[in-house]
Order: structure tokens, then sequence, then C-alpha cells
């Protein structure tokens, strides 16, 4: 779905309905709705007083901050370490809030094969894997673990989360990012050329197709590749490889195996944002076309092709940059539940199973991981836009 | 709408003197969006489709036909072998088990003809579970109809689409209350009190539209127990959806809020002695109201989307209930869609619930703009 904008990007652009902290109203206006003398202001005043100085105070040191001239990167990064923790915290509730834990589902697993479990077995078993400790000390020995690289134990898997982690993860990271170039290298030329052509055919197809793929769920049009490669090509399509490259070490012949089978989770994951994009960029596009700029530059005898591309295009484009940023977690979801109904080696699949299981180590690191790719995404798209736009500076 | 927007047109001789109210504007400028006004029309078919399923469908979603397995969709036709019929009927199956590949094949056979009855009596059923009745729109006399095929247990997928309609399309609305309410909550809270509150909100805003929604769905679904009943399951998806679909509805409420607050005509009103409630209730309300059911119905997609996709993986809604994404469960390998490639058709009513959301969406925003003259004089 669309969003509307990028955690970082109010700190650069001014926000048009924020009022700002100087000319606006003071902090303490907020019932100035209210006609009329307040009774007993004396004592609000004095508080509202305190905190404004507090603020200003807090403002000083905020400034005295950001006079360290840190790189506008690195002071973003830092920015994204509260974030983090939180989201990390987050996700640690949601895991561990369903009902019982790993050593149940094991001890179930157990007794249904017909093994007796005895209960000091248990308890070692719970002491193993820290159970039986409080939950925020089974916090903070994930985050401490995760913070220096060491993601813990799978316990479904009998593996560290490491290993497991990230070979699944870079083909996440593929798909993902495959499905965003794809995003741009259509979405653009068909995005210019159905605003360049309003209400021509090609304009209406566009836009149909464009209105179907934005309410057709990934994991359904998977399901008709899945479909259309069976009846028209007869070859179950799924996976990223060959079953003959599956395990083989890496070759170019490999590669190529890869890269025939990557265009389809490509396609399949990218189509949602691609129609979001297109939309946005004709719609941008549209309103610059009608700007005074365009019509003298016409008058003046620039060629059409070079014209759009060089003025208009430039502002229709920058908008369309700050969402793609935000369309990443819409990317990530596509690719987590296409990766299952595609049957592919990503991190889709294994988190599913991992969240069953109540595999904490595992399905928490996944999500975090999956986390941090999408700040780090949003981060360089405000770092592009900037860019791009020279009229928006880092603070 | 508001008072304050509310301008006359300009006049143009006598016949265009009468006033017209904002309503009436709105009106007006959602009219000539004809996409939006056909998708009114086409979810309000939906929803009565949803409302009435227990009519309108001629099997209950769990009765099985055993002579007819994964067998295809049905035509309804009009011309017999001795020429045109003008009450509509279907013509049954034959079933034949290949012998080389142990499937079930069906054909027509033409000497099986169900003409169909209208309100005539079928499976038992309790509509609303308050009024039982044998009645159904349609039956097939001495037969069977199944429209969009069965499934593998012979269950008739035409029957437990119109029931998994009713999930499926009460799960968004539900969901969007919820979302709005948090929304309003939080957007207005950040609006009004602005200052530090504000901040904190627009941080936990941002944080959340930052998380990888399906992944965090997936833990929070897992998360509901097995033993709960369909009713709680429901429920708690619905709050799922909510909880990471508010934020954006609260990041628009927040901004009306914020840029109504400086407004002439609030400012006139607040000047002309109006109380604080009278202000908020009577002039700012109605002025976002419009914006936010517009992004209301923008995320109804959002949400129906969600729980296909969740009770698809199997950890929304769970059989015995019916809905979209739990039918769509059925066909999640290309083996069951070569074979039986009519499981995919709850999907198709997904693209059209939401096609027809995002249109009508569309049509609602102009139409709440007032300074969108949309070629009105």
């Amino acid at each position: 779905m669309l969003r509307a904008s990028a955690p970082g990007l109010e700190r650069k652009v001014p926000d048009m309905d924020k009022p700002t902290d100087r000319g606006g109203p003071p902090a303490d206006d907020a019932d100035g709705l209210s006609a009329g003398p307040v009774e007993n202001a004396e004592p609000r005043r004095g508080i509202a007083r305190l905190l404004r100085a507090t603020l200003a105070r807090g403002r000083l040191l905020c400034a005295a901050i950001a006079r360290i001239r840190l790189p506008y990167a690195v002071r973003r990064m830092l920015g994204m370490i509260p974030t983090l923790a939180f989201i990390s915290i987050i996700i640690f509730v949601v895991i561990q809030l369903p009902p019982g834990d790993i050593v149940t589902s094991t001890l179930d697993r157990l007794q249904a094969s017909g093994v007796e479990v005895s209960e000091e077995q248990v308890q070692n078993l719970r002491a193993q894997y820290n159970l039986d400790k409080h939950p925020a000390l089974q916090y903070l020995h994930w985050i401490g673990g995760f913070v220096v690289g060491d993601m813990g134990y799978s316990y479904m898997f009998a593996r560290p989360v490491n290993e497991l982690i990230w070979e699944r993860l870079g083909y996440t990271l593929l798909i993902t990012i495959s499905a965003m170039l794809f995003t741009w290298a259509v979405a653009v030329p068909l995005g210019i050329y159905s605003a360049v052509r309003q209400y021509s055919i090609t304009d209406y197809t566009l836009t149909a197709i464009a209105l179907v793929g934005l309410a057709t769920p990934p994991f359904l049009l998977a399901l008709v590749f899945l479909y259309v490669g069976f009846e028209v090509f007869g070859i179950p399509i799924g996976g990223l490889f060959s079953p003959e490259y599956r395990e083989a070490p890496w070759s170019m012949e490999r590669l190529g195996d890869l890269l025939t089978h990557l265009w389809i989770p490509m396609v399949v994951v990218g189509l949602g944002s691609t129609a979001v994009t297109m939309r946005i960029l004709r719609a941008n596009l549209l309103d610059e076309l009608k700007k005074p700029y365009v019509v003298t530059a016409r008058a003046k005898g620039v060629r059409p092709a070079r014209l759009v591309l060089k003025y208009p295009f430039r502002i229709a484009i920058n908008p369309f940059i700050s969402t793609l940023g935000l369309q990443l977690p819409a990317l990530v979801s596509g690719e987590a539940i296409v990766s299952i109904v595609l049957n592919l080696p990503t991190t889709g699949k294994m988190l599913l199973d991992a969240l069953l299981a109540q595999d904490m180590y595992l399905a928490g690191s996944v999500v975090m991981l999956l986390a941090i790719l999408i700040l780090l995404g949003l981060l360089l798209s405000d770092l592009m836009l900037a860019w791009i736009d020279p009229r928006i500076r880092y603070e | 709408m508001s008072d304050a927007t509310a301008a006359p047109p300009p006049a143009r001789g006598e016949a265009l003197l009468a006033t017209v109210t904002p309503r009436q504007l709105a009106w007006r400028r959602f009219k000539r969006h004809r996409l939006a006004l056909v998708s009114a029309v086409v979810l309000g078919v939906l929803y009565l489709l949803a409302l009435f399923c227990e009519l309108v469908a001629p099997y209950s979603p769990q009765t099985r036909n055993v002579a007819a397995i994964n067998a295809p969709p049905m035509g309804i036709r009009f011309f017999h072998t001795d020429g045109f019929h003008l009450r509509p009927f279907v013509y049954g199956y034959d079933m034949r088990v290949n012998p080389d590949t142990w499937m079930r094949e069906y054909t027509p056979n033409v000497g099986k003809r169900y003409p169909l009855r209208f309100f005539a009596s079928g499976d038992e059923h309790t509509l609303w579970n308050l009024l039982p009745s044998t009645r159904h729109l349609f039956v097939a006399e001495g037969g069977y109809i199944h429209l969009f095929g069965t499934d593998q247990l012979g269950r008739d997928v035409f029957s437990r689409i119109l029931y998994g309609a009713r999930v499926s399309l009460s799960i968004g609305v539900a969901g969007v209350v919820l979302t709005f309410v948090l929304g309003i909550l939080f957007g207005g809270v950040a609006g009004y009190l602005g200052g530090i509150t504000d901040r904190a909100v627009q941080w936990f805003i941002a944080v959340l539209l930052a998380l990888p929604t399906l992944p965090l769905w997936m833990a929070l679904s897992a998360a509901l127990p097995v033993s709960w009943s369909p009713l709680a399951v429901y429920f708690g998806v619905t709050v799922i959806l909510s909880l990471l679909g508010w934020p954006y509805l609260a990041r628009q409420v927040r901004g009306r809020f914020l840029a109504l607050r400086q407004e002439d005509f609030v400012i006139a009103g607040r000047l002309l002695g109006a109380g604080r409630m009278r202000v908020i209730l009577r002039h700012m309300l109605p002025n976002f109201m419009s914006h936010t059911i517009t992004a209301a119905t923008l995320a109804v997609p959002f949400m129906i989307l969600g729980e296909t996709a969740l009770s698809f993986l199997g950890i929304g809604l769970r059989p015995p209930v019916v809905s979209w994404g739990v039918l769509m469960q059925q066909a999640q390998n290309w083996q069951v869609i070569v074979m039986t490639p009519w499981l995919l058709l709850p999907g198709l009513f997904v693209i059209i619930a939401v096609t027809a959301f995002n249109l009508l969406g569309d049509g609602l925003r102009d139409a709440a703009d007032p300074y969108n003259t949309g070629g009105l004089e």
C-alpha cells in the first residue's frame, strides 16, 4: 500500500502542517480555542515557562551536538539506533506472545514419538535455552548477541542462526532489489508515456493494468504464474534453480540458471509497486506539464522528448523516489509470501516455520534483519532524494 | 464539508441563483467520477450478496456432492437439443477416471438436463442465525448446479465464495473501524496537543510505517492460540490488521487537524465566542471527516488483502470458517492449480472488491475536496 512519508524526511523538508517552534502558537496554547481569560492561569503559566525553558535548553544541547559536523549519513545511522532498539522490543514481545515455547513444542513432538521425558530433563532443556530466566534477561541475551553478530542457536534446525540466515537473506535481498529495479525500469517509461499521451488508448490500458496490478495479492499472481507456466510452457515453475543446479557449487552455468528463474519472483513481487509508482509519476508529471515554464520552453522550440526529460521529469521524479523508499516494506512483505508459494530458498518460508515452532532466535533475527534492511533502504532513498533534488539540503 | 466553504456557485443568469449545499456539491463532483459510481454499485452488490449469502447460495458451505468431486464450472444454458427454453438449465456431468492419470474427468451429459427453479427449496439454512428456511434464490431441479465448480471434497465453490464474502468483506470494514478509532485518537491527540506528544507520536508512526508488515502480521497471527473459537480468531485477526494499519490514518488526521487549526474560519468561530467543543465538532470535524472517510475507504483493501494473505498462509482464519483467503489455501501448489484452476476464483473476487474500493476512494477523495471544481461551474 501507499505510504505517505519517510521517517527521516520530516527532518529535512519543512512540513507544511507542522507549526514551527518559534512562529507557531506556544506549547500551552492547546486550549487557546476557548475564549476569554482562564482562571488560575498563573500556576499554569509558571509550569509552561519552566517547560519552555527546559525545551529551549534541550534545543541548545541538540544544536551543540549538531555542531559536531558528522556526515549526514552517519548522523542518520545514529538516529536509527533508538528506532531499532524499539523495533527489537516490539519483535521480541510479539514473538514471545503465544503461550508455550520451543521446549513445550519439542516435548509434544518427543512424547508423540513415544519418548519418555523426565521432569529433570525438561528443566535442563529450559536452562539450556535460557527459558528459565526472566523475559527481560532473555531479551537482553538475544539482543546482546545480535549486536555483536551472534544471533543465537536455532532449536528447530539445530544449527546456529547465523549459518541459516546469511544465504537465505542474500536471496531475499537479491529478489527485493531486482523487484525494485524492475519497478524503476517499467514504471518510469510507462509513467512518462501515459502522462505525455494522456487519455490515449495506451494510457487507459496502462491505467487499467495498474489498477488490477494494485489489487492483485502477490501470492495470487504467483499462483497464476504457476498455472500459466505449466499450461503454456509445460514446465513446473518455482524455486530459484533447476534441480541439477540446486546443490551445485557456483559457476557461470549456475548463475545463468539463477537468472532464468529470477525473473518470475521479480515480476510477481514488483508488480504492485510498479502500478503505484507509475500512477504517482503520471499524476506528478501531469501537474508539471501544465505549468507555464513548460509552455515557454515549448514555444521556444525545445524538442518534446528533451523538454520532458530535462525539466518536468526531474521535478516529477522527486516524490517518486521518496515513496520508492517506502515501498520497501511492501516489497519485503511481498517477497516473504511469494517465496512461500514459489518455494524459493529465501527467508519467507523459514520465518513461517520458525514462527509456528516458536523458534524465538531464528524468527526474531529474521524479522529484525528485514527491519534493518528497510531502514537502510529508507536512508538510501533519502540520500538519493537530496542528491537528485538540489533544493533539499541535509538540515 | 464545512459551512465556511459553502460559497454559492457564481451566478450566471437567473436560473443559477439557487444555492447548493456543500453536500450537494460533493455529490455532483462524485457523480462525475463514472468509475467511482460503478464501483459503488459493484460494492453494493457484493455486500448485498454477502449479507444474504444463505439465500443466494444454492448450497451450504459444507454440503458435499460426492458425485462431483473436483468438477469444473457449469455453464447456464438456454438451448437444448430441441431448441430454446425460457427457463435456464444446466447439464449434469458424466464422470470417468482417466486410466493413465487416475484423475477424474467430467464431461457435460446432454441427457442430464436440470432446469433451474427460482426461490425453490433446497438445503436447510438459518438466515443470520435467526430465520430458518429452505428457500434458495435458485436450485437445480432433480440434480445439482455448480456454477464455479467444486473442490476436492465436492463442495460448491460458488456457495463457498459467497459465504467467504461475508467474512472477508466484513473483516475489511471491521478492521477499518478499529483503525479509524486508533488513527483519530493518536492523530487527534498529536495534532491537538502538539509539542512533545506530537513528536513522540510522529516518531512512533514513522517506526511502525517502516516495519516489514507481513512478517510482523505473521508473527502476531502465529501468536493466536489454536484453541480459540472461530469468532475469537476473527476478532484477533481484525485487531492484528488494525495494529499496523492505523499509522497512515493517524498521520492524515494529525495533518488535517494542524492545518485546520490555522484556518480563518476556525479563528473566526473562536473570535465570535464559540466554545472549544463547538468549534471542534461543528467546524473542524465536518471538514476533516470527509478526508478521513476517504482515507478509511482506501484502507479497506489493505485489510482485505492482509486477511487473504494471512489465511492463505494458514495462520489467519482457519477452516471451518470460510473466507476468500481460506478458500485459496486449497490452491497452494501448482499440481492443484493445474488440475482445478477454478479454485483460484476467490482471488478474482478479491481483485474485484479491492479495485472497487480503490476506485471508490479516488472518487470520494475528489468529491471531498471543496476546491476541486471538477469542471462544474
